[in-house]
């Protein structure tokens, strides 16, 4: 039978993927003077599990790093090893490079330095062997390393007639250094050979004798991330064992065991070694056992302690479903909600008392359709901490960079959103928590001269408010400085005034190109950044403010609609055509007087908006329309903003505000100059969502 | 989508095949059976500012947005009036889906391979390589057209370039 | 009628793949996420054989089996546990919690089968 293992390589990479993310989140969580067991057997499991699933999906190169990794592990937790701060930070770096290796197998790519695969496994090896070198002496006297040129070969051999296995060892001791390690029994024997013999020599040199069925072999020279080959057994006299008799037996590396009694009685006498060398498929198992763990050194075999009950990551009960499936049905139940609105407002105009139980339905067919519509988007919504997980690691490494002392707080973790927004919101965030951490926290000496503790505190808070998600990055620093940021804006040529409300000045920030640090450092970049975060989040439909306090403290507040399928908009009407905004993007709707409306240069138009002049657009021109009025002191100048850059729309009426549900236009067309995308209105028509960015940009040339 | 390539319709040897054929103008012509997805009148398209004439706009057919083109004034072919009985074929295309307004639907219609005639080399607003062949049936001409190509060709602008 | 197997593993690639092959092989299989997700569908309904992973949250495989164990129902129903960890001290606690036998992670499809059909046919 063969099976496509390819099939399963998703759902491996995904599940590797999160081992990683947990172990990570669990070194960093750990208590170096005192760990707790359920953590340290939680991380020893991540190990074990990417182990194993690579083993056994054939990314090799995983395996062996997660084996070495594992065995320190285990060390660790069993308290033969203690913890020590160090290896926090080789295991952080393992996990950096199994999640190299995981992205290779993932998505193609150069692959992993070797060199810095094999220094990590070397500096976890040594760790390893090092402190466990009292306990190695103690270990079975086993050894696989090769012996002065030799190659030393581990044998069992089951039920062999006497006469023919003197016949064998008589053979096999010309060839070289025989020791007998194991006699059960009368025809089973176990051994040990050191010999310039090739293992296919050697095999020929059995099989004149006895028949290769009834002999295992292997040898000291195993890839230690080729485990033993299939390898399984039974426990005879334990339920369930197949009756027949172990000789005949076909495969490799199968058999059965013999008393339970015996087991118990032999496994006191000699412990944990030679047991059940009788039984073929033994050998094999423990050579691949003691070869992966180390080539050439002796092994601690691992007594498996039942682990202690796990401490989070419930999988519970719960199904892995492909995130089409989902978006297909958020999809449909858009597509119910437009039926519902359009039922709506059909029935709206019938006769109350004659169609009381018609209405009724509608009412309730609305009720019902606003619950499936949110227990539909809740599959998709996902727990912040997906994000916030990341940034014990980026806060420990950046202040150490720095030689700052930083704690960081997470408040809200369990505060879910929409798995599209997850994703986009990392990198913004990630660049704010830098920011924080570079300009925002002082360094100690600096905190202690201004009476602080010299342990800066970074706080990253999730919160639900209305239909947003609302994300702070707070921080105990220095503060921004009002003088500073508005002498660099006027470095830079961004306009600004004295007049300026501390807020305006702090959004300047944000404006392309600026920077607060005086000097530029590896940590936030080159400034370009706060922008690009702006920029990026009104991407997603959100906002961001800025809130300071010279020596106090520094908060960035993200606000972001729940999900990327439905966007808050302000629906304009320009002649017969029906338009959103996006309301995100809206600052204010007003009716200038007409003698705020001057001309540019006869063509341009702005309008003056208390004291600040702004480029005027009007809708009917931009989308060739027939509007219903041309002159803006007749209509509506919708303000918004985007960039930074403000600009003013003119239509002919607002409409109303809606919750809509996002279509792509690109699905089934192309993209449109000015256009985002489209909606479905209540009446079934289509609506087109205005493009902010695109527009404001078009407003300024 | 198991024909991609405009020739691939035409190279069929002795199998019959089946064509939509519609009117525009005074003019029949045929498309492949298998493309079309429905046929439907033609209402409320939401106008596409700076967008070629003929590309009437898009329209809701059932939560999914599709534009609409109107061949008749793409081909200069009949009147482009519109009313409820104007026709309009939805087609799926190179994995979109498209609509387009034709004068009128005529039937579906069976060729063999002996009824299709290679198209002759001629100067029209339809660039001949379109067409995959005329199809001759009781005095009938259909111009057979490889709506595919046709839709997705540049020339058409439904498509990002 | 179909013969029933449990598979008991917190890895969900595991899972699949041994669930899959089985499957292909005209098992049913019920799969289980760790040990007290198995031993609760073991209890739900009988079940022809048990593959257990060792090392999984909340409860091991060596658990599981004991608990198994002392409901009659499995008294004597085979047991395999999967394991990278093939070490006697493994096996030996393994033998005692009453398994019928083991196989070492990694295995293939193959082996898998072939391990399946000894003790269930």
């Amino acid at each position: 039978m063969t099976v496509d293992m390819s099939q399963f390589y998703e759902v491996f990479f995904e599940e590797a993927a999160e081992h990683l993310a947990s172990m990570e989140s669990l070194l960093l969580k750990l208590d170096i003077n005192a760990p707790d067991a359920d953590e340290l057997n939680a991380i020893f499991r991540a190990a074990h599990s990417i182990k194993g699933g690579s083993g056994t999906f054939g990314f090799t190169d995983m395996t062996g790093v997660t084996h070495i990794l594992e065995n320190l592990l285990d060390k660790i937790r069993k308290g033969e090893i203690a913890l020590r701060q160090e290896m926090i930070d080789v295991f952080l770096e393992t996990g950096d490079v199994l999640k190299a290796q995981l992205d290779v197998h993932r998505s193609g790519g150069a692959s992993v330095d070797e060199a810095t695969v094999a220094s990590v496994c070397d500096v976890l090896a040594k760790m390893t062997s090092e402190e466990s070198a009292p306990a190695a002496s103690s270990a079975p006297t086993r050894s696989t390393a090769p012996v002065g040129g030799k190659t030393r070969f581990h044998l069992a051999f089951k039920r062999v007639a006497k006469a023919k296995l003197e016949n064998l060892l008589r053979e096999l001791s010309e060839n070289g250094d025989l020791k007998v390690q194991e006699e059960s029994g009368n025809e089973n024997l176990s051994i040990m050979l050191d010999t310039t013999l090739s293992e296919t020599e050697l095999l020929e040199l059995i099989q004149f004798v006895v028949s290769l069925k009834q002999v295992v072999l292997a040898t000291g020279e195993i890839d230690p991330t080729e485990f033993a080959r299939e390898a399984f057994g039974f426990f005879a006299g334990n339920p369930g064992a197949p009756e027949a008799p172990l000789v005949a037996e076909e495969d490799d590396g199968f058999g059965l065991f013999i008393s339970p009694a015996e087991l118990k009685s032999q496994q006191e006498a000699d412990a944990g070694f030679g047991l059940f060398e009788d039984a073929p498929g033994m050998e094999q198992i423990k050579q691949g056992e003691a070869a992966a763990a180390a080539p050439s050194k002796p092994t601690v075999v691992a007594p498996a302690k039942p682990t202690a009950p796990a401490t989070a990551n419930a999988e519970g009960a719960s199904i892995r479903v492909s995130v089409e499936k989902v978006d297909q049905l958020i999809n449909l139940v858009g597509e119910l909600v437009i039926t519902q609105a359009m039922l709506a407002q059909t029935t709206a105009n019938v006769d109350p008392t004659l169609y009381e139980v018609l209405l009724n339905s509608v009412a309730q067919l609305e009720r019902n359709t606003r619950d499936l519509q949110e227990s539909v988007m809740s599959i998709r919504m996902m727990p912040i901490s997906f994000v916030f997980s990341r940034f014990p690691r980026v806060v420990r490494d950046v202040a150490t960079k720095l030689g700052k002392q930083v704690e960081l707080r997470t408040i809200g973790e369990g505060t879910e959103l929409d798995k599209g927004l997850i994703e986009k919101i990392a990198d913004p965030l990630t660049h704010l928590v830098r920011n924080s951490l570079d300009h925002g926290i002082e360094m100690p000496e600096t905190r202690i001269a201004a009476g602080k503790d010299p342990k800066g505190t970074l706080t990253l808070r999730a919160s639900h408010q209305g239909g947003n998600i609302v994300i702070e990055v707070s921080d105990d620093g220095g503060g921004l400085s009002r003088e500073r940021i508005i002498a660099k804006a006027k470095e830079k040529g961004i306009p600004v005034s004295d007049s300026m409300t501390d807020q305006e000045v702090w959004l300047l920030i944000f404006a392309p190109g600026f920077s607060t640090a005086e000097v530029v450092t590896d940590v936030s970049g080159r400034g370009v950044g706060m922008d690009v975060v702006k920029r990026n989040i009104e991407g997603m439909g959100g906002r961001v403010e800025l809130d300071s306090k010279t020596g106090v403290g520094t908060t960035v507040t993200i606000r972001l609609p729940l999900t990327l399928a439905i966007l808050d908009g302000m629906s304009v009407a320009v002649g017969d055509e029906i338009f959103i905004i996006p309301l995100n993007y809206i600052i204010e709707s007003l009716q200038p007087a007409e003698q705020d409306v001057k001309t540019v240069a006869s063509e341009g138009r702005v309008v003056n908006v208390r004291g600040e002049y702004l480029p005027l657009m009007a809708m009917h021109s931009l989308f060739n329309i027939k509007p219903k009025t041309r002159d803006p002191s007749k209509g509506i100048l919708v303000i918004i903003e985007s960039d930074g850059n403000k600009a003013a729309l003119l239509v002919d009426g607002l409409v109303g505000q809606h919750q809509v549900v996002i279509k792509s236009l690109e699905t089934n067309f192309r993209k449109v100059r000015g256009i985002s995308a489209a909606t479905i209105m209540g009446d079934g028509k289509v609506a087109l969502i205005l493009d902010m960015v695109a527009l404001v940009r078009m407003a300024r040339n | 989508m198991s024909e991609t390539s405009p020739s691939s319709n035409s190279a069929d040897n002795d199998a019959t095949r089946e064509f939509l054929t519609f009117t525009l103008g005074t003019e029949e012509y045929g498309i492949d059976i298998l493309k079309v997805q429905e046929i439907r009148g033609y209402d409320a398209v939401t106008h596409i500012a700076n967008t070629p004439e003929f590309i009437k706009g898009v329209i809701n057919l059932r939560g999914v947005i599709v534009p609409i083109v109107d061949l008749r004034i793409k081909f200069n072919l009949g009147t482009a009036g519109y009313n409820p009985f104007t026709v309009v074929i939805i087609l799926n295309v190179a994995g979109r889906v498209i609509g387009i307004v034709v004068d009128g639907v005529s039937d579906v219609t069976i060729l063999d391979s002996a009824q299709i005639k290679p198209p002759p080399e001629l100067a029209s607003t339809l660039d001949t390589h379109f067409i995959q062949g005329l199809g001759t049936k009781d005095d009938r001409m259909i111009i057979l057209i490889d709506i595919e190509a046709l839709l997705t060709s540049p020339a058409m602008e439904l498509i990002d370039a | 009628m179909a013969k029933t197997i449990l598979a008991v593993d917190d890895s969900a690639s595991i899972r699949q793949m041994v669930a899959f092959t089985l499957k292909g092989a005209g098992y049913e299989v019920v799969e289980a996420v760790d040990g007290e997700d198995g031993l609760n569908k073991a209890k739900s309904k009988p079940f022809n054989l048990v593959l257990t992973d060792q090392n999984m949250p909340k409860m091991d495989g060596i658990t599981l089996i004991k608990s198994l164990r002392a409901i009659p129902q499995y008294k004597s129903t085979p047991i395999l546990v999967l394991t990278t960890e093939a070490g006697d001290a493994m096996k030996s606690q393994g033998k005692a919690a009453g398994a019928t036998g083991w196989l070492v992670k990694p295995f293939d499809p193959q082996k898998l089968m072939d391990v399946v059909k000894k003790v269930i046919g």
